[in-house]
Parts: structure tokens; sequence; C-alpha cells
């Protein structure tokens, strides 16, 4: 099986959010809310330290 | 006896929860949990985040094979290779299962065969994360 990277991210920022959605919360709506929260920083952080990286190479 | 409306309070200062299971012995979730992912929840009727964890930590461990990562055996050279094992054992039965099929044996060879080897050791440390959770709701730690 083959994937790429930002199938990758998606993927275990996907997973790792529920996880942790549901561990860390006690409410329904907090666990949705929570794990929105969770994927978007997880995505939107590998995002920015991508182009960081990027930026620093260039 | 209590009035309605207030929780039962026991020595100690710990409250008990009205959703804490006292049929299901907290060690039983907890042993449960780690084995197989979600059992721990599902011993305490909690069905659908029993069956989001599992499905979640099912997943990350069969994709992290399926993409050729290393199933870390015990050892006792490099101390991130300990640590792997050690994140590799928190996935329980699913761990025992790879080893022995023997999945996980190849050579890291391609960045994305890495990536496998990182989504097998957090699928193991989340299901430990897990299995705790489990152990706290049937402690009445944790309210629901």
């Amino acid at each position: 099986m083959t994937i790429s990277h930002f199938a990758a991210v998606l993927l275990f920022s996907l997973f790792t959010s529920i996880v942790f959605a549901i561990t860390q919360r006690s409410e329904p709506k907090s666990m949705v809310r929570f794990g929105a929260l969770c994927f978007a920083l997880f995505v939107g952080g590998t995002v920015a330290m991508s182009w960081a990286m990027w930026l620093i190479k260039h | 006896m209590t009035i309605e409306g207030q929780v039962p309070v026991v020595a100690g200062g710990k409250t008990l929860d009205s959703n804490a299971s006292s049929s299901v012995s907290p060690a039983l979730v907890l042993l449960a949990g780690w084995l197989f992912p979600g059992a721990g929840h599902l011993l305490l009727g909690k069905w659908v985040r029993a069956a989001l964890l599992m499905v979640s930590i099912v997943c990350m461990f069969a994709i992290g094979v399926a993409l050729q990562g290393k199933i870390y055996t015990p050892n006792t050279g490099e101390p991130l290779d300990m640590l792997g094992f050690v994140g590799d054992l928190g996935a329980g039965l699913l761990y025992a299962l790879g080893r022995l099929l023997g999945w996980g044996q190849a050579p890291v060879l391609a960045a994305v065969a890495d990536y496998g080897t990182k989504f097998i050791v957090v699928s193991g440390l989340l299901n430990v994360v897990a299995a705790v959770d489990a152990h706290s709701l049937a402690t009445g730690r944790k309210h629901s």
C-alpha cells in the first residue's frame, strides 16, 4: 500500500483526534468540538511547519 | 440515603458518579481495554465510544502494517527502539497478532514505511489512553 504524505497526515490526524476527543471530554457536543479543534491543529500545524521548513531551506 | 439532586460523598472526599459501573471491576475494564481497543468502554455499555475507539485504533494499526511499518521486538539496544517496543506493546492483542503472523519485520526503506512505523506505535499509545479513560469511567473519576 502506498499513500501520499498528505493523505498520511489526514489519516493520522483523523484517528488521533477521534481518540483524543472521546478520552479528553465528557459531553458529546464538547467531544465533537474538541475533536474538530485537534484535527485542525494537527493538519494546520503540519502544513505550517512544512512551509516553515521550505522557507528555511530557501 | 441522599437528597435528590445531590451526589453521594464517600470517605476521602471522593464522589461516586451515577454513571460509574459498580458491577464491572475497574481492573477488568483496564485489562480488557488494553487487550482489545474499545473493549473497556464496551464493558461499561458505551457502545458508540467503543466502536469509534475500536475503528480508529484498529485502522491506524492496520494502515501502519499496510504501509510496511516496523513492529518492534523486545530489545536492549537503542533507547528509541526500546521506547518503540513499549509503544507497540500498548496495542495489546493487535501487537501479539502482528508478531504471530510475522507482520512488520521487513526493513524500513521508504518514507511511507517509516510513517507506518509511527502509525503502529501511536495506535498502541492511543490504546493505552483509551484503556485508562475506560478505567476512569469505571471508578467514577470521569463523570461520563
